[in-house]
């Protein structure tokens, strides 16, 4: 850690939800992690993987089922003890959010316009007059043609992309600290989706701002993120550096995802490598490492303890007691 | 061969290989409301079965001097009738004729409503709209004046009430059934099914019933209750069941004169009408909870 | 042709070959599909969705078609319209040289020999019934009896990765999304198919798995002597499956011709914009500039002329007002450009031509 301190520090979080019965499901099982001010991460991981799970920790998104375990601290403020008042001034002020689908944050029933100026008036207290203006500056600023036009439009008078811009417009109406996408581009065509990749990028290199970025792409990671975080299972297991991790895997299952992908190194006809099996089910983890079935390096004793992160590189890390032979693997 | 070694598969569920009801029911069973619901049902129903050997006296003999007696009366353990006969007998022989009349209505609108329904979902087109037009003109009618005007035209009697409370039904029942005929026929696999070279008999047999049928009884259930107050306010009316027969919506038409002597024992009926449908209710609202299936 | 065990045996002839190698499996031409939207109490009566607007096409036996594009570019309409699960407005299908749906292909005997696998591996199995109940269901309607295509069933299950003893007897919510769809491929199989579409069928699949089912796929194809249309929107998975590549813009062909020159040198510019939206995958070489601004115009009121002039970076005047063939630009590779064609006028054209 050098100079400034995190802005976001997550600690041991454990998430588990009520499935009915008495029993529950641990979706995220001791996650740390920590964010420097005008740093991107980028969340990698599969369905299930608890990637979603741990974005929405921050905000405090979860159905009143969910038990939170360890701490979760934004901006010096323990999110996971905040009283409801203070949690309704905290978001979009401080962490705000974008979605998948830009349904989940504009109101299909309002002018786009209107729910910014909404936004700001109710963060800033400031006037209606004075909230347009700046929701036409958001406008301007996210690359919406005609934007002074637009601001009257209702969500479903937009194309994809278009409703995504004024989704990330909303999102940083307050000037937020901290952004929190979950898988933004996914639902995007790839030609809509590099133009948002680029604008988040050229967003967060402007304002400043922190972003956790939720994703199941690799390009889409290594393009926006500064840092990767490979998720598997509820637990993070590799962590370092976004070049770092993709040219020197330690991870067992980062090196077979990185494999596995179509394309670039892959021959037509040829057969691509794969990881054997499906993802983990939450409510039947294996024991030890949850990688382990699915591991073609897994020993016993992988079965039996849940590996430590172990530093392979500076600030890269994986959870994996067998690195040496992974590293062995890769060279050889 | 290399395929299969490459993708042993890995996921295990518990809940694996057991049937769609099973899972149903054991859902189902953990729901203590619905399961309360369900044994009040079941112990009305056994009472108005085996009436004849519980009851504690004969449902139609009266004495003039037991007249309106109050709950604890001696012998009479829940009162008097206006006619001096034993309420709790009149109760339980009462529940005969009103769970029929509650029940089997909806029954036979169960199965015209939801052939109409899934007929029209199906086929589709114009056929559908022309038959969905038809039933929007019975809905334009509140149920309870539609079920007095066609009861009023068909005459009193008890076949009469359950012929007009089976119209009054057949309409919502076949609304619900092509909502949700309209939505399973565009899904995927019916597609798939079709593209397999299937007759449209074959895929409503296979694969629409057995998604549709569960929505549409779950409906159904909920509409006994509703059935259940219809007949006893056509009872009420004098157009449905007639004296000296037990039945509840005529022993409160019959009682409504003590109300202000025996307010207790009056409402006695109208409490078992109560408890009767809030009972189905509870049950269709749980048995809808349990038919969801989870991803 | 290998053959899969217990099909009914009354339709010998069905599934062989019929016009010899040359002939393609299946010939498109023509195809037109415009879907009328509804005119509402405030907007315009009757706009026309023009989902897919003449689009011609072959697939060769034994080879993989990809088809690309973007939302709204109607590659899963051609799809739709192939299996007749739509009716096309015009064109023509012909299949191994007969028209389908003539006396000689009805469109029964054409539906046994084409399958379809969907993107989404849930709504595409019915919740009640059983794996092995949805796999057999295909034989079962063609006349095979029970024990039969319950037989079948567990040889395609075992086929396709999926242990009969233990998956046999499941629900389609007690497996997993990768496990699904190989109960969607082995359905697909089950009736002993030439020709198998995939429209995104692999598109909703976790990326650890979708290598699986893409190895899977490569296996049934040489097994079974398929021929695959291959539909999706992930460039690199269409690269690696595909021999030959379709590009769709707004209901046309863009492009076509053999993977290889299509990816490396594209012939459209919009074939070109795609392959650079992809990105980078090189931490030190970050995309820098958006190929193509805006999104997809609305296939209601496609641009005149040329479809993609609005968002393409080489547009001339020539492009507004003609709408362009498709042009040679390499061996077996065609391009819908004015570029591509020496006499249109466009500024560009005769330097392409100098250039080659």
């Amino acid at each position: 850690m050098n100079g400034a301190g995190p802005i976001v520090d997550v600690k041991q979080l454990t998430v588990d939800f009520a499935t009915g019965g008495g029993a529950s499901v641990r979706a995220v099982a001791g996650v740390d992690l920590t964010l420097k001010p005008g740093e991107t991460l980028a969340l990698l991981g599969e369905s299930g993987s608890g990637k979603s799970v741990t974005l929405r920790a921050l905000m405090r998104l979860h159905p009143k089922s969910a038990r939170f375990g360890g701490s979760v601290n934004v901006d010096g403020r323990d999110i996971l003890a905040m009283p409801a008042g203070d949690l309704a001034r905290y978001r979009g002020k401080i962490v705000s959010m974008i979605f998948q689908d830009p349904g989940l944050a504009l109101d299909p029933v309002y002018r786009v316009g209107d729910q910014i100026a909404e936004a700001v008036m109710r963060h800033e207290g400031i006037s209606r007059a004075e909230a347009r203006k700046r929701a036409l500056g958001l406008f301007e600023r996210v690359r919406i043609p005609s934007p002074d036009r637009r601001l009257d439009n209702y969500p479903h008078e937009m194309s994809g992309g278009m409703r995504q811009r004024a989704m990330i417009a909303l999102a940083l109406a307050c000037r937020p600290k901290v952004l929190l996408a979950d898988e933004p581009t996914t639902a995007l065509d790839a030609t809509v989706q590099i133009q948002v990749l680029l604008l988040l990028r050229e967003l967060q290199r402007e304002l400043g701002l922190a972003v956790i970025f939720v994703t199941h792409d690799i390009g889409v990671a290594v393009e926006v993120a500064d840092r990767i975080a490979v998720m598997y299972g509820g637990r993070i297991v590799e962590t370092g550096p976004c070049a770092d991790v993709i040219r020197n895997a330690a991870h067992p299952y980062t090196l077979g995802l990185l494999a596995s992908r179509t394309g670039h190194g892959a021959a037509k006809g040829s057969r691509l490598v794969t990881i054997p099996g499906s993802p983990p089910d939450l409510t039947n983890l294996p024991p030890g490492c949850s990688f382990s079935p699915r591991c073609p390096r897994a020993i016993e004793a992988c079965r039996q303890i849940v590996p430590p992160l172990v530093v392979t590189g500076p600030g890269h890390a994986a959870a994996c007691i067998r690195v040496d032979a992974a590293s062995v693997a890769l060279s050889a | 061969m290399s395929a299969i070694a490459d993708s042993p598969p890995v996921v295990v569920l518990a809940q694996a290989g057991k049937g769609y009801w099973a899972s149903v029911w054991s859902r189902l069973i953990k729901d203590k409301v619905a399961m309360t619901a369900l044994a009040v049902i079941l112990v009305i129903v056994l009472a108005a079965i085996f009436a004849p050997y519980i009851a504690p006296a004969d449902p139609f003999k009266g004495s003039m001097l037991r007249r309106l007696k109050p709950i604890g009366f001696p012998g009479y353990p829940l009162g008097g009738d206006e006619l001096g006969r034993d309420m709790l007998t009149r109760l339980i022989y009462g529940g005969r004729l009103s769970i029929f009349m509650g029940v089997l209505p909806v029954l036979c609108a169960f199965v015209v409503g939801s052939s109409i329904g899934i007929f029209a979902g199906y086929v589709g087109g114009w056929i559908n709209t022309l038959l969905m037009r038809i039933i929007d003109v019975f809905f334009a009618f509140p149920s309870v004046l539609l079920a007095i005007a066609l009861s009023g035209a068909l005459g009193a009697g008890i076949l009469n009430s359950i012929v007009s409370l089976t119209i009054v039904f057949v309409p919502q029942i076949a609304r619900v059934a092509e909502a949700v005929t309209t939505q399973i026929r565009t899904r995927d696999y019916v597609e798939a099914a079709r593209v397999s070279g299937a007759g449209a008999f074959t895929i409503v047999r296979m694969h629409v019933l057995g998604n549709v049928l569960g929505p549409i009884f779950v409906f159904s259930t909920s509409l006994i209750s509703v059935s259940m107050i219809l007949a006893a306010g056509l009872s009420f009316l004098g157009l449905g069941v007639k004296p000296p027969e037990a039945e509840w919506g005529l022993m409160l038409n019959t009682l409504r004169t003590a109300i202000y002597s025996q307010p207790l024992v009056a409402a006695l009926p109208g409490l078992m009408i109560f408890m009767v449908s809030i009972s189905f209710n509870l049950f269709s609202d749980g048995l809808r909870s349990a038919m969801e299936v989870k991803q | 042709m290998t053959g899969v065990i217990g099909l009914p045996a009354h339709v010998p002839e069905l599934g062989e070959d019929r016009g010899g190698p040359a002939t393609p499996l299946l010939a498109v031409s023509g195809l037109i599909k415009h879907f009328g939207k509804r005119g509402g109490f405030l907007s315009k009566a009757g706009a026309v969705v023009r989902a897919v607007d003449g689009v011609s096409f072959d697939v060769a036996k034994g080879e993989t078609l990809g088809i690309v594009g973007e939302s709204g570019c109607g590659k899963s309409t051609v799809a739709r319209l192939i299996m007749q699960i739509i009716k096309p407005d015009a064109g023509e299908l012909l299949f191994d040289g007969e028209a389908v749906g003539s006396a000689e292909l009805d469109i029964r005997s054409f539906r046994k020999q084409v399958q379809m696998i969907f993107q989404d591996s849930y709504a595409s199995l019915n919740p009640r019934l059983t794996v092995e109940d949805t796999v057999a269901f295909g034989p079962r309607v063609h006349g095979a009896s029970r024990a039969q295509s319950i037989t079948l069933a567990h040889d395609l299950l075992h086929r396709v990765g999926l242990e009969p003893g233990r998956f046999a007897g499941r629900y389609p919510h007690e497996i997993s999304g990768g496990q699904r769809q190989r109960v969607n491929i082995a359905r697909g199989l089950a009736l002993n198919p030439r020709l198998l579409i995939l429209d995104e069928a692999v598109s909703a699949l976790d990326k650890s798995v979708e290598a699986q089912v893409l190895n899977l796929l490569l296996d049934l194809k040489a097994e079974f002597g398929l021929t695959y249309i291959f539909i999706s929107h992930d460039l690199n998975v269409v690269r690696f499956m595909s021999d030959r590549v379709m590009v769709m813009y707004l209901g046309k062909v863009a492009e076509v011709g053999p993977a290889d020159a299509v990816f490396s040198k594209p012939g459209h510019p919009y074939t070109e914009a795609l392959l650079a939206s992809m990105p980078s995958m090189d931490p030190d070489n970050r995309t820098q500039e958006a190929p193509i601004t805006g999104d997809p115009p609305n296939p209601i009121n496609p641009p005149p002329g040329c479809r993609f002039h609005t968002r393409c970076k080489y547009a001339a005047d020539v492009c507004k007002v003609d709408e362009p063939l498709l042009y040679g630009v390499g061996d077996m590779h065609l391009a819908a450009c004015h570029i591509a064609n020496p006499a249109s006028g466009h500024p560009l054209a005769t330097q392409a031509k100098v250039a080659a």
